[in-house]
């Protein structure tokens, strides 16, 4: 079974990435920001495809926000 | 006041002003700082006479640059001043990432061994100017330093520069072949020419403190992102000589600068750093925000640009005094040579060409870590505190987290001047490489270093196996045609009695690190650099390469 990555996928190029991403928000409202990252979300969690990499993902980002067990099927 | 006593250089009338002929100068050189004063040097060395123009007559006030790296070291010591920095200053590799309380992560910037020099010293900029003088007053038939003379005019006359020099005792001009502008991010002399300077100022205000203080604080460098002793948005200590730390806090655009310069006001954020119970003195304090930007070209005419004045970075990743001293390691070989007539004048256009690429490399890495350091909107903030957050458990995470991407030697692959790299040889020392260093031990059974064999000329190492290979070589080298031509032979174990310098390879490392087959020839700029690199011995290929480079200028 895959999981989750946790190494650096960048291959040595991660801030020439995070420099991208910054730069793809500039000029956008918070709104647009915001509709921004979900559309980010949704294209790159179908590129990965693979159900049980995506949840495990969710679950990572959830940890520390909020109040819930994070990434279990009762946070809906 | 201070740990540090400073003495006010002498100023001394000039002889222009003295109703003595004034001759003209091959080289001028606005500005007494770091990288005037290594360009004088490095100018010397090699024969070249020059005049140093400086408006004061004290070293750096305060410590401003204090991060020199490795690289910088290799430079320094080609000028031999570098043992004297390195036995003062504070030796460091590793940096430490802290969010919070929590440490994120530590990186070391010199993992392997088999270096004369370390990856960082840390060394207050007041004591690298006293060295590099003391250096200057070695040369004084090469070298004239004026300290008290202010350029107030440039007058670029086609084949030479005109400056005018203001003096306590009056003004005159002063004659120069070239003129090299190492006069700081303030530059006198691109203000004089009308040049712009062009780039990002980034809106954030950061205060520097310097105190000397009896804490145990290791030589790491610390830096901390919300650090929970201080309400600013991040921290970052240095551990100097003399029992000094830097402690760079970031303020916040809309913080009071004039305010918070204050010493009481200073030593209050420094107490909350340190805790109650540990001494410390105020030593020095500066309230700084800064800008990326950089001069179009280095080169105008014959006034050619240098360290500050030609670009200037974020402090975060020491890219500022380093870059400073490679544009003098590029230069000053160069300028050479056209002096003397064996190049072209155009080969100062590779000056150009070569530092504003290393000054892009620069401005690209400090910016990216300033955008990291402030965020600038909502959701530049939600991103940076997403990378912190999953830091902790995620390495890629980690490898983000950027705190300054600290200086590395340039990498000249790929641009004009260079030999292709057809031959297959093996390991990292591709032509526009830096050298890296080796053990190794001379004829004489001295172990030593690799970089102090090569420099201020071109060197051809040669991987050596045996007696006669080494005669062979040594008999047909000239035809390389190459007047200043060093040829190095490097060996497994010593032959001894060979006609060409000999370098035991000690541990195996130059032949790991250089792809070293036997009859493998390298080919290395007078800056340490890797112009090209053959498998087999060819004096011709050699010559035609070293030609190439110096009339690369217009490529």
């Amino acid at each position: 079974m895959t999981h989750l990555r946790r190494d650096d996928g960048f291959a040595g190029r991660g801030d020439a990435f995070y420099e991208q991403l910054v730069a793809a928000h500039r000029g956008l409202s918070e709104a647009d920001s915001g509709a921004l990252n979900a559309r980010l979300v949704l294209l790159l969690a179908n590129h990965i495809g693979d159900p049980t990499v995506v949840v495990e993902a969710i679950a990572a980002a959830r940890r520390g926000l909020g109040d819930a067990v994070a990434g279990t099927q009762e946070d809906r | 006041m201070g740990t540090y006593q400073y003495r006010h250089y002498p100023y001394v009338r000039p002889p222009e002003l003295a109703g003595k002929a004034a001759a003209r100068r091959p080289v001028a050189i606005v500005g007494a700082g770091p990288v005037g004063l290594a360009a004088a040097i490095d100018l010397a060395q090699q024969g070249i006479a020059s005049v140093v123009l400086d408006d004061n007559d004290v070293v750096s006030v305060g410590s401003r640059a204090i991060c020199w790296s490795k690289r910088t070291l290799e430079i320094f010591d080609r000028l031999g001043v570098a043992r004297r920095m390195v036995d003062k200053g504070v030796t460091w590799q590793v940096g430490r990432v802290y969010h919070g309380d929590t440490e994120l992560y530590r990186f070391n910037l010199l993992p392997e061994g088999g270096h004369q020099m370390p990856a960082f010293i840390n060394l207050q900029q007041y004591y690298v100017e006293e060295y590099l003088v003391d250096r200057v007053l070695e040369f004084p038939h090469l070298i004239d330093l004026r300290w008290k003379h202010a350029v107030t005019g440039v007058h670029d006359s086609g084949d030479g520069v005109v400056v005018t020099v203001e003096t306590p005792d009056g003004t005159y001009p002063l004659q120069a072949d070239w003129l090299i502008a190492a006069d700081g991010a303030k530059s006198t002399v691109r203000t004089l020419l009308g040049l712009p300077f062009e780039g990002r100022t980034f809106e954030e205000k950061f205060l520097i403190v310097d105190v000397r203080m009896d804490a145990d604080y290791p030589s790491d460098r610390r830096f901390w992102f919300q650090p929970t002793f201080d309400q600013g948005q991040s921290v970052l200590i240095h551990r100097q000589p003399d029992d000094v730390f830097r402690i760079d806090f970031q303020l916040g655009w809309d913080a009071d600068g004039e305010v918070e310069r204050q010493p009481e006001r200073a030593m209050a954020r420094v107490r909350r750093v340190v805790g109650p119970d540990v001494h410390c003195d105020y030593e020095w304090c500066s309230v700084y925000t800064f800008r990326c930007a950089r001069l179009a070209r280095f080169v105008h005419g014959r006034v050619v640009f240098a360290g500050d004045s030609a670009h200037v970075v974020s402090p975060f990743g020491a890219r500022g005094g380093n870059g400073g001293l490679q544009d003098v390691d590029n230069l000053c070989w160069k300028l050479a040579r056209v002096l003397r007539g064996e190049a072209p004048a155009s080969l100062i256009d590779s000056y150009d060409r070569e530092r504003t690429h290393g000054a892009d490399e620069n401005i690209l890495n400090s910016g990216r870590t300033t955008t990291f350091m402030t965020p600038k909107t909502a959701v530049e903030r939600q991103l940076r505190d997403g990378v912190l957050a999953l830091a902790p458990f995620f390495p890629f995470a980690r490898m983000l987290v950027n705190s300054g991407r600290l200086s590395r030697p340039c990498h000249l692959q790929g641009l004009p001047g260079f030999a292709r790299d057809e031959d297959q040889v093996g390991g990292e020392m591709r032509p526009g490489a830096p050298c890296d260093d080796a053990p190794v031990v001379d004829a004489g059974g001295q172990s030593g270093w690799l970089l102090a064999h090569l420099g201020s000329r071109p060197t051809a190492l040669v991987f050596v196996a045996d007696r006669r290979d080494a005669g062979h070589i040594a008999g047909t080298a000239a035809a390389a045609g190459i007047a200043d031509l060093a040829v190095i032979a490097i060996t497994d174990r010593r032959l001894g009695d060979l006609p060409l310098p000999e370098l035991v390879d000690r541990d195996g490392l130059v032949r790991g690190r250089y792809g070293g087959a036997t009859g493998v020839t390298y080919l290395i700029r007078p800056d340490q650099h890797v112009l090209g690199r053959w498998r087999d011995w060819d004096p011709a290929v050699l010559g035609a390469a070293w030609r190439d480079c110096l009339g690369s200028g217009k490529a």
